[in-house]
């Protein structure tokens, strides 16, 4: 289609009771936000640029913390493994669980095991693999996408929930309310927990000093997870690492404030090994999978900033484009400013499929304000950009930009051009038969047009100055 | 051979790099929340803090006692180690204690009285590792976590709980009830672990 990105064909075509369900949920976390992290530091921006060097710091040295991590989980009795791409990782997990007998697991809430669709492969596998944070197995019942980091059903109301639960067999009868829904979750998920032979988590940090992987829910389903069960798998992509237990403090009191508005996250596991000697619950055997899928590759490219994102959802909250578009729009598990950058280089071999992502911004930089790491994702967003022009990736708004860019590369023409757009005032451009022009006015309304005004405004301005530097220089 | 690969990725792509960020060294105090931390007793500190986050602080076993019977939680399990000083007590005033946790029986438990090894002041957070924890499970499946704690272990602050880490394989920090605010954005609590989190003071 001309002149429609494929992302404004989904926020045209979104319904109203999700784009309210959407809007709601966005702009309550960013109040709730700004008002926590504003009450409890008198510079929050000092902590978030801190934040950012500190991860900086590790990105640039990631080789030398990788090792030490590996090491320092090596000699605790964890196994280390290393996956390049997604399928990778998919057959060494597949593998682990295979040579164990697995065939049920519980599955706490990962982006990572989302990035290479884990769950749809260990199901075709013959491995019962259930989401266990309540958003993530609403969205498993109705076959659906995440989409939020966060808040994964943040475009779901609670009737829809409601008639899921009782299409699916969790509830008896219809009940929509919230509380009586994650009852039912609750007594659901408790007996699949109990039966399971494995937990798979991602990581929301690793610390190289000591290997320890930390893991933050409010729920209590990673903890549920893997209490009952005998065998620990994370996935944990190599941007997670940070390089000591002292650093947590900076990110932990930032994740929890910019995820949710809260202090701290309920449950904050840390995790380095196989259960105690006197325990007796939880994991016999803990496998770490260091997962790179393109990671590298951002590592190398001119927006490594962006592997400094620890995926709180603040940019997501904070966008008007993600609040009227919706996550889904972004085609990724990744949605908002941090999948308009992190998807086309994530899947650099489909760049030209994402690259209309990057411009679905009006680089406000309201994204940049509210990260808690200070990724300059309107900077990364322009690179971007740069990048797709470079490459000669077709736009399908170059065609009615076409023109805009010839008029803008020559004054001359631009001076004409400015004394005829008056004339556009008393055009019919809405009806008129074009169909590119139409596709971008049917997003777009114009303001009557001024043309020349700031050009004359300038010339008489000048001319003013020119007097008064004049006669200063008279008066000496 | 992924193992391999990565390194070399990373090799090739940070050696490239014209300046190399370096390891910034922060005060210990710069992640302090200041209008969290008023106050001079660290007890009182903790309270306050575990209150805004829908917990609640207990001073004696008589209170408990009170709590649970009022609240018609009759049956429970308790640390065997903290029999003497808390089951007995609670055994006595006719509630139901078991010091053997059946994980065949999991929602049995209406409460589970565990340790905790440390506490944080300044975000209302219990402490809990894998070697004073006698069951993990106990702490987690009934609707009510009782965790005992000794005054002294209360930190003040999140920095200086990180400090004083220790070495066991599994801790995990907790901060009030088990929630979600997943439907609606509205805040349900009990999800998957306690609904109702108590830190017994002692």
């Amino acid at each position: 289609m001309f002149g429609t990105q494929l992302i404004d064909s989904y926020a045209r075509h979104i319904s109203d009771e999700k784009q309210a369900s959407v809007l709601n949920g966005a702009s309550s976390g960013t109040e709730k936000r700004y008002e926590v992290l504003h009450r409890d530091y008198a510079d929050p921006d000092a902590l978030r640029r801190l934040a950012g060097s500190i991860k900086d710091h590790t990105l640039h040295h990631l080789g030398a913390y990788l090792s030490q991590a590996e090491q320092a989980l090596t000699e605790r009795g964890v196994q280390v493994h290393f996956a390049e791409t997604d399928d990778d990782a998919r057959q060494t997990i597949l593998a682990i669980l295979r040579q164990h007998e697995v065939t049920r697991l519980t599955k706490s809430k990962s982006m990572a095991a989302e990035e290479i669709h884990l769950n749809p492969f260990l199901i075709e596998n013959g491995i019962e693999c259930l989401e266990s944070d309540l958003g993530e197995f609403i969205i498993q019942l109705d076959d659906d996408i995440p989409s939020h980091i966060v808040k994964p059903i943040i475009h779901k109301n609670r009737r829809g929930i409601a008639r899921t639960f009782l299409r699916e067999g969790v509830a008896a009868d219809y009940n929509d309310d919230p509380a009586t829904i994650t009852r039912r979750a609750r007594v659901f998920l408790r007996e699949k927990y109990m039966h399971a032979q494995a937990c798979i988590t991602g990581a929301n940090f690793l610390c190289a000093d000591s290997g320890r992987i930390v893991i933050v829910t409010n729920e209590g389903n990673s903890r549920f997870g893997m209490a009952p069960v005998p065998l620990h798998i994370a996935l944990v992509g190599i941007e997670k690492l940070i390089p000591g237990e002292r650093d947590l403090a900076v990110f932990l009191n930032l994740l929890g404030r910019s995820a949710t508005g809260q202090q701290l996250t309920v449950y904050t596991e840390f995790i380095n090994g196989p259960r105690s000697a006197t325990q007796a619950d939880g994991p016999e055997q803990m496998h770490v999978v260091f997962l790179d899928n393109g990671r590298t590759n951002v590592l190398a490219s001119n927006c490594r900033e962006i592997l400094r994102c620890i995926r709180c959802g603040a940019c997501q909250n904070v966008c008007p484009i993600y609040r009227q578009a919706s996550g889904h729009a972004y085609r990724s598990p990744y949605g908002g400013p941090i999948g308009a950058v992190l998807s086309p280089l994530l899947f650099g071999d489909r760049f030209a499929e994402f690259a209309d992502l990057p411009k679905a911004s009006t680089l406000c930089g309201a994204c940049k304000e509210v990260c808690p790491v200070d990724i300059p994702i309107p900077d990364l967003l322009l690179r971007l950009r740069d990048k797709a022009k470079r490459e000669a990736i077709p736009s399908p708004a170059a065609i009615p930009m076409a023109p805009f860019a010839t008029l803008a590369t020559s004054p001359t023409l631009w001076r004409g051009a400015m004394r005829m757009s008056k004339a556009m005032n008393y055009l019919p451009l809405e009806i008129a038969p074009i169909k590119p022009l139409q596709d971008w006015l049917g997003q777009r309304t114009l303001p009557p047009s001024k043309g020349g005004d700031f050009r004359k405004w300038m010339k008489s301005r000048k001319k003013t100055e020119d007097r008064r530097t004049l006669r200063s220089q008279t008066e000496d | 051979m992924s193992r391999a690969a990565i390194f070399k990725k990373i090799e090739a792509a940070t050696s490239a790099l014209k300046n190399r960020t370096a390891r910034p060294d922060h005060a210990a105090t710069i992640t302090d929340a200041a209008p969290r931390l008023e106050g001079l007793d660290l007890l009182e500190i903790f309270a306050r803090n575990m209150a805004k986050v829908n917990g609640r602080t207990m001073r004696s076993v008589a209170e408990l006692t009170a709590f649970l019977t009022s609240t018609g939680q009759r049956h429970g399990y308790c640390d065997p180690a903290l029999y003497p000083h808390i089951g007995a007590p609670l055994a006595a005033a006719g509630l139901g204690i078991e010091t053997e946790y059946d994980r065949s029986r999991y929602d049995d438990y209406q409460f589970g009285i565990t340790r905790a090894s440390g506490a944080i002041a300044e975000s209302g957070t219990l402490i809990l590792d894998d070697d004073g924890t006698s069951r993990r499970l106990a702490a987690l499946s009934p609707w009510t976590h009782v965790a005992v704690l000794e005054r002294a272990a209360i930190h003040r602050s999140i920095a200086d709980a990180l400090a004083a880490m220790g070495e066991s394989p599994n801790i995990i920090w907790v901060t009030g009830p088990s929630k979600t605010a997943d439907v609606e954005g509205i805040l349900i609590e009990g999800v998957h672990g306690p609904g109702e989190q108590i830190a017994l003071v002692l």
